[in-house]
């Protein structure tokens, strides 16, 4: 009797056993899987792609033949837009983040400021673009224009910016703030002299993120009515005559690479694929390298500060 | 004397500063729901509430215009269950993986990895959708049309899986150890505990994984737009071509649009019922996460 | 009165890195008498608690462990720390009580259930009795007999602690381990879990560690004394605390350290 017992236990721990291994492999596949998927994705884009990745792809403007269109506005276009979104999102970002951490006390305001970044963050991009349309476009007057653009993505990617901020500071222990308020600081030294720079780490990851986010993001874009068809660049910024400096280039006229990649991937020919496959591996290249950048940055900081 | 005061004066002055830049988020949100409201007023004057809901045909550039709304929701939603379908075990099973199986090493190695997946441009996930995907899927089913919402759907659920799994594994990685042992301790394997006590416990954090990542969904516009077709067509059949509330609203802004046109005007109306959904799925999402976090506390 | 031996253990050394000069636990040999209960006693560190969790082979859980020496479960022979036998089999047979309750989020009745539903049972009437008389053995049926489908974290302290006596008990575990279940619970609590263990001995082979005196004094019939890794003194818990052997013993018990 006893014996039949343990028989039908040791079966059972078998079983179970038999299932744990399972599971696992079946976690590795899925895991493996969802990898090479997606690896195996790149790699057809690439072999595509890469042929037509030469020097005239990157300098020509679009064209209606397949084989002599480029990227040169697009990238060039991208930059400038990144620029305008970095220059309003992060200052205002960052502030957004230090009020709600340092300043803010637990009241009602600072409740309702963090439910509203938290319930910004899950808005569909596209609601950006319709809202830009008609607030920068039309009321505003700013037109289809870089500065239109780079605002759109500045105000999208701001709740990403806030939150990462706030994480970071989030991460430095009372008594730093302590030991500077026991030293005499008031509170924007302390700010301004210990938790932004301990917090610089943190906080860069999420800028460079939230800008690798703004670089690939084609929704609103399309919604404020980017053009894909821009044979030109933007007005440089220096001039050589007085007053030397030009923001002419902000109402320009603009496309960007995700845009012309979309419009690529819309045309039925297929050598405008080839195309939009080779403007997939520039984009794809330059969010994996901002992305990688921001593992380093947040690899590096967290092992030079550890409280 | 005079130090002092100056001092603080730039405190106060920096400080309001600072609230400025917090206060202008809720402006942010102010405008969007203004523009969307104040833009698409005009629309609900002319077509009634009744035929908006009730027609199932969405053709607003037409001569004969319909604005059935259903059309474009049916597609969102069946897109969106398609994404979920992956989607969901694949996140969870992820999850239950890295957080009970996978070693500190394989976590600290994978984490990054998933979150470089989420990093991937949407409009090239749209090409992986149309130009390899439906080819893939059309020598399966060889009636797959060329845009269809099968393969849109498939590569929207593999877009989202990491938020599904690193919100879930969060959940299940606040389940205190102590949970895990009583159970180990009374002969069940990793297999039973991970499924009937770790599981069971981060259920809230889990389900709160699901609505936002249902959210995503609902809101993700260029895969859907690229690959799903542009056919406005209420049913629910995965392998033909549909169109999404955000790819409508793609289609129509390529197209030249004078403020005040129709087409101006339905991108606004779709923009509220694209906002209704998403919100809804994330103030749940929210409230359970919430209430979760208080719970572990 | 003789007693039989339920558990014995046999030149026991364990250390969790290879690597450290000095073992956690160091040739440890130990009886663990049938139907008693056996206090492990010794100041922090002195490796009781390890030595209570390589009845159960909690250790094998975190990362690659080496035993060295043997625990014997009588009459079959079993060797817990065999390499031919799984951990599962051995936690299928030892059950055990942690510090601090830890039900799981689930209801009262599951959770006493859990043992038995994770071993393939499945039948009703069989659950619904063992559930019954488990929460019987633990003390606890009374009170909560009428809201058995009520969340378990809805107890308080002390009766989640009978809760999770009673999940253990309701698998018929050969040996229950108690490590310091009273050290999170208030007096009453604590005396009520004590006067508990007293009559579970009946059913049941105890051995419990704890970090109070007074409770081993009370509650155990045999007494093992540890320091360092080593057993240094054991025998009847009257013995041990009105007439140590050993000067160390002496020490601890009369609070010179410790």
């Amino acid at each position: 009797m006893a014996d039949k017992t343990n028989a039908r236990v040791l079966q059972q721990i078998r079983f179970l056993k038999a299932q744990d291994v399972v599971f696992f492999f079946v976690g590795l596949i899925v895991l493996c899987g969802a990898f090479l998927i997606l690896i195996t994705l790149i790699l057809d884009m690439a072999q595509t792609g890469i042929p037509r990745l030469n020097q005239e792809f990157f300098f020509n403007f679009p064209s209606r033949f397949a084989a002599r269109a480029g990227i040169y506005a697009a990238w060039v276009g991208s930059l400038c837009v990144v620029l305008v979104t970095a220059l309003l999102a992060i200052p205002l970002g960052v502030a957004t983040g230090v009020y709600l951490e340092e300043y803010a006390s637990k009241g009602w305001i600072s409740r309702i400021i963090e439910l509203n970044i938290l319930n910004l963050a899950g808005v569909p991009s596209i609601i950006y673009g319709i809202m830009a349309l008609s607030l920068f476009v039309y009321q505003f007057g700013l037109k289809q224009s870089i500065l239109t653009a780079g605002m759109t993505l500045g105000l999208l990617i701001l709740p990403i910016i806030i939150v990462t901020t706030r994480e970071a500071i989030r991460t430095i222990p009372n008594h730093i703030r302590e030991a500077s308020y026991a030293l005499g600081a008031t509170k924007w030294q302390t700010v301004s002299n210990h938790i932004l720079p301990y917090s610089f780490g943190g906080i860069m990851t999420g800028v460079v993120i939230a800008l690798s986010r703004a670089i690939g993001e084609t929704a609103p874009l399309l919604a404020v009515g980017a053009v894909a068809f821009i044979a030109f660049l933007p007005t440089p910024p220096v001039m050589t005559e007085a007053p030397f400096v030009s923001f002419q280039w902000l109402m320009d006229s603009y496309t960007v690479l995700p845009i012309q990649m979309f419009n690529w991937i819309s045309r039925p020919q297929e050598e405008f694929h080839v195309n939009a496959a080779a403007a997939g591996i520039v984009l794809l290249t330059m969010t994996l390298v901002l992305n990688t950048l921001a593992i380093l940055i947040r690899y590096r900081f967290r092992k030079k500060y550890k409280w | 004397m005079k130090y002092k005061l100056k001092r603080q004066l730039t405190e106060k002055l920096i400080e309001l500063l600072l609230f400025l830049a917090a206060a202008s988020s809720v402006l942010i949100t102010f405008f969007i729901v203004y523009t969307l409201v104040t833009e698409a007023f005009p629309f609900f004057k002319e077509v009634g509430l009744r035929d908006f809901l009730f027609e199932t045909e969405w053709t607003p550039l037409f001569e004969n215009a319909k604005y059935g709304i259903a059309a474009l929701v049916s597609g969102t939603l069946l897109t969106t269950t398609i994404a979920l379908c992956v989607a969901l075990p694949f996140g969870v099973i992820t999850a239950v993986f890295l957080s009970e199986y996978a070693s500190a090493r394989v976590r600290e190695f994978t984490k990054p990895l998933l979150e470089l997946l989420a990093a991937v441009p949407t409009v090239v996930y749209g090409y992986f959708a149309m130009l390899l995907v439906t080819p893939f899927l059309q020598k399966i089913f060889p009636d797959l049309s060329g845009f269809n919402a099968l393969s849109a759907g498939l590569v929207m659920g593999i877009m989202i899986v990491p938020y599904v799994s690193s919100l879930s594994e969060d959940a299940m990685r606040a389940v205190p150890l102590s949970l895990r042992e009583g159970s180990l301790a009374l002969g069940a394997s990793k297999f039973q505990t991970s499924f009937r006590v770790v599981i069971p416990s981060a259920f809230s954090g889990i389900a709160s994984a699901f609505v936002l990542a249902i959210s995503r969904a609902v809101g993700e516009t260029m895969v859907v737009a690229i690959a799903a077709g542009l056919e406005p067509k209420f049913g629910f059949n995965p392998f033909g071509p549909t169109e999404t509330l955000t790819a409508y609203i793609v289609q129509v802004s390529q197209g030249d649009l004078p403020q005040g046109s129709v087409g101006y005007r339905t991108i606004y109306v779709c923009g509220i019922v694209l906002l209704l959904f998403t919100l809804t799925f994330n103030i749940i999402g929210q409230t359970i996460r919430h209430r979760m976090e208080k719970k572990v506390k | 009165m003789v007693k039989n031996i339920k558990a014995e253990v046999k030149n026991l050394t364990f250390s969790y890195d290879k690597a450290a000069p000095r073992p956690v636990l160091n040739s440890v040999s130990l009886p663990v008498f049938e139907n008693s209960v056996t206090a492990l006693i010794g100041p922090s560190g002195c490796g009781k608690s390890t030595l209570l969790r390589c009845f159960n082979r909690m250790h094998d859980l975190y990362g690659a462990v080496k035993y060295e020496g043997k625990i014997i479960l009588q009459p079959s022979g079993f060797d817990i720390l065999s390499n031919e036998v799984d951990p599962l089999e051995v936690r299928m047979k030892v059950g055990m009580v942690f510090q601090k309750p830890n039900p799981f989020p689930k209801s009262i009745y599951e959770n006493v259930a859990y043992g038995l539903r994770i071993r393939g049972i499945k039948k009703k009437s069989y659950i619904d009795d063992k559930v019954e008389d488990s929460l019987k053995k633990a003390g606890l049926w009374r009170e909560v007999n009428d809201r058995l489908k009520a969340s378990a974290s809805a107890l308080s302290g002390g009766q989640q602690q009978r809760l999770c006596i009673a999940r253990a008990l309701a698998t018929e575990p050969e040996l229950l381990l108690l490590d310091e279940p009273t050290s999170a619970l208030d007096p009453i609590s604590t005396a009520h879990i004590e006067e508990l263990v007293g009559e579970l001995k009946k059913a049941v082979t105890i051995l419990m560690v704890t970090h109070n005196l007074h409770q081993a004094g009370r509650a155990s019939d045999f007494t093992a004394f540890m320091y360092l890794g080593d057993l240094i003194e054991f025998g009847e818990s009257s013995q041990v605390f009105t007439n140590p052997k050993e000067e160390k013993t002496e020490n601890y018990i009369t609070g010179r350290f410790g």
